[in-house]
């Protein structure tokens, strides 16, 4: 009578907490990237210690990376020198201690959460962890995938390990139908508007339900991805045929005898019936529509149908004042500058899909800069090969080098102070996509939609009736 | 690094609002440094100055008489979003040992303990008293895990053994996982599975 969470959690357990100590629990998977790395490597330095798992540890190079070709160091000037010294900095990290880089010459490159799945690293029944909140991510295939900060970082080079304290257990059950138009981006702003931004604090989410199971692995991934902006650890999906699917013939999964061992494996990690967990949630998908953001966290959230809530304490004031957002009224009232397409949350192959197929044959309105940034350079040649660039070009978009872009602003990928941004990626926190910019989370069907109508639109106007 | 700390006593600075998140706490293009040092006038930087680099006067922390001040007092689930520990090492920067909420986000709690940071939850009544006599002078008690009040009012809050432990003795909690190295080798031997 087990969860899933409790049974990767027990297959790691190197040393059982007790009052006095936390935990100490094995990491089977360590992913790096340049921005929470340096100072994690140099307290290996100062302390003059080998990462003990290099085979364990993979790193790339996202946050900070230009989204325009980077063949020589004065390309990666773009970003900001000390953006461009950073990047350096892991370069030589990984050379010294011996850490496998997917950096700009690698074929795979591309953001931390999309590679470790398209590579087959992430995998049902791991730990997986990384100096980024995001990490939860990976927990769509059953992993139990956490953010850490950078001296955790330093502890997991060091050992391995870290020392944990066991989280509570969240049970999120859908039931119903997805009506159509609407997505797993969604499914998660619901979500997030139900529960709270703080709603997950302390606890694991295992979701669960009909609906769930029914999203391919991409839509899977957005769900968990934006489990953190629930406020929790991570959030976890049980492996299924689905899972076992898109994973067979990843390069670094099992192979032969060990693929099937491990795929028995796999099946049997699904709660168990009867198993307990702290808290439970149902939500009812039938009742759901695209939804977008119009405050200043992903829970300040309404259907695309739905006014602006007229109520709230002064912060809810503050945030609506920020976001220049009329209370009473849709956000379908406001005008759009800047649209955005990508992210670890939605820079897939089947985002970028969903967002062509609101475009073709259409033009981004007059006045709005449209940005598409793939989440890898594997998503790029797919796109491509898919002819998504063009659909993209056509209609009047920016199709650029994979990265983590305006999901962050830390490569001059920003949104002017005052511009409104529709973007795919998971925070509208005040500034996170540059200095006074004012963020709309919303899927790429809508971000798209939006950016033709130039005002946040219904992208279920933009649809084929059949889709 | 972990900075030891055992008793703070400091009037406050308030911040009422909720959910302020670690984007706001330092936003992402000063994350580009790769040491610990100096964030400190980074700390909160996009509310704390205006456009034209000028401090805005509406802000706490531009008050006048806040220098030397320690204790932060925040609105509900203080440090959500990002695992940036830039966060806390920019508050410690300035001069911040103490950061009290009715809620503290769980990645910027626990970077905040492995920096010498101290999380303090209260329950909503302490809170909307501290939040309501901004300045107030308190004293944070860590071995005991008390806060105290002006009028002598004392209150526990929850601190997980270990952490006051490392806390109050300024340990770094590699050192312990070091200690632990015995258990780590056998368990890499007598995994059923390999990753
Ligand atoms: S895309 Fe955004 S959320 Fe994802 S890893 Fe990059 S910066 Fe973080």
């Amino acid at each position: 009578m087990s969860t899933l969470f409790e049974k990767v959690w027990n297959d790691h357990v190197v040393v059982p907490e007790t009052v006095d100590a936390p935990g100490v629990l094995y990491i089977d998977l360590h992913l790096i990237h340049e921005v929470t790395s340096p100072q994690a490597f140099s307290a290996l330095r100062d302390r003059n210690l080998p990462v003990r798992r290099p085979d364990l540890t993979l790193a790339t190079i996202d946050h900070s990376s230009p989204t325009t070709p980077v063949s020589t160091f004065k390309d990666l000037l773009v970003a900001g020198e000390s953006a461009a010294n950073q990047i350096r900095q892991l370069e030589e990290n990984c050379e010294t201690f011996g850490v496998e880089l997917l950096g700009f010459d690698a074929e795979e490159r591309g953001i931390v959460h999309v590679i470790g799945p398209e590579l087959g690293a992430t995998q049902p029944g791991k730990t997986i962890v990384c100096g980024d909140s995001h990490t939860s991510t990976h927990g769509a295939f059953g992993a139990l995938a956490f953010g850490i900060g950078t001296t955790e970082v330093g502890h997991v080079l060091a050992t391995q390990c870290l020392l944990q304290r066991r989280p509570k257990t969240l049970a999120i059950d859908l039931d119903g139908t997805l009506p159509p138009g609407v997505s797993a981006k969604d499914i998660i702003l619901a979500i997030i508007g139900r529960i709270g931004v703080d709603g997950g604090t302390g606890h694991v989410i295992e979701y669960r339900g009909q609906p769930i199971q029914s999203l391919d692995m991409e839509g899977r991934m957005t769900i968990c991805n934006m489990s953190i902006e629930a406020g929790a650890r991570a959030g976890m999906i049980a492996p299924d045929d689905v899972t076992i699917e898109d994973l067979s013939g990843r390069p670094r999964v099992p192979k032969g005898a060990e693929w099937n061992a491990a795929v028995t494996r796999w099946r049997a990690l699904g709660s168990d019936d009867d198993a307990v967990f702290d808290r439970q949630v149902t939500i009812d998908a039938a009742s759901l529509e695209p939804m977008v953001t119009f405050g200043t966290h992903p829970g300040m959230v309404v259907g695309i149908s739905e006014p602006v809530p007229d109520h709230g304490d002064a912060s809810f004031r503050k945030a609506l004042e920020y976001m220049q957002v009329s209370p009473g009224k849709p956000m379908t009232e406001n005008d759009v500058d800047v649209v955005f397409i990508g992210s670890c949350t939605n820079g897939r192959l089947s985002d970028l899909e969903q967002a062509a197929s609101v475009l073709r044959g259409r033009k981004v309105a007059d006045g709005v800069r449209m940005l598409v940034v793939p989440g890898s350079r594997r998503v790029k040649r797919e796109a491509e090969a898919r002819g998504l660039d063009r659909v993209f070009a056509e209609a009047g978009a920016e199709w650029r080098e994979p990265g983590c872009s305006m999901c962050i602003g830390m490569n001059g990928d920003t949104a002017a102070r005052g511009q409104l941004s529709v973007s795919t990626s998971n925070r509208n926190f005040e500034g996170r996509q540059g200095a006074g910019a004012r963020t709309v989370l919303a899927s790429p069907a809508t971000a798209a939609a939006s950016a033709i109508r130039g005002r946040i639109a219904d992208p279920r106007e933009y649809m084929d009736s059949n889709t | 690094m972990m900075q030891a700390v055992d008793r703070i006593r400091s009037r406050t600075v308030v911040m009422p609002t909720t959910d302020i998140d670690t984007d706001q706490i330092i936003p992402a293009r000063f994350l580009t440094t790769t040491t610990r040092e100096g964030l400190g006038a980074a700390l909160f930087h996009d509310l704390r100055y205006a456009e034209n680099g000028d401090p805005n006067p509406d802000f706490p922390l531009n008050a006048s008489d806040v220098a030397g001040r320690r204790i932060l007092v925040a609105g509900n689930n203080f440090g959500c979003g990002s695992s940036r520990e830039h966060a806390p090492w920019a508050l410690l920067d300035f001069g911040i040992r103490a950061v009290i909420s009715t809620e503290i986000a769980d990645i910027f709690r626990n970077n905040s303990l492995k920096n010498g940071l101290v999380p303090v939850v209260v329950d909503a009544d302490t809170l909307s008293w501290l939040l309501d006599n901004p300045g107030a002078e308190v004293e944070i008690d860590v071995p005991a895990s008390t806060l105290t009040l002006p009028g002598g009012e004392t209150i526990k809050f929850p601190l997980d053994r270990f952490a006051q432990h490392c806390l109050v003795e300024g340990l770094d909690q590699l050192g312990y996982l070091e200690s632990q190295l015995d258990a780590i080798n056998s368990f890499e031997e007598q995994r059923a599975w390999t990753p």
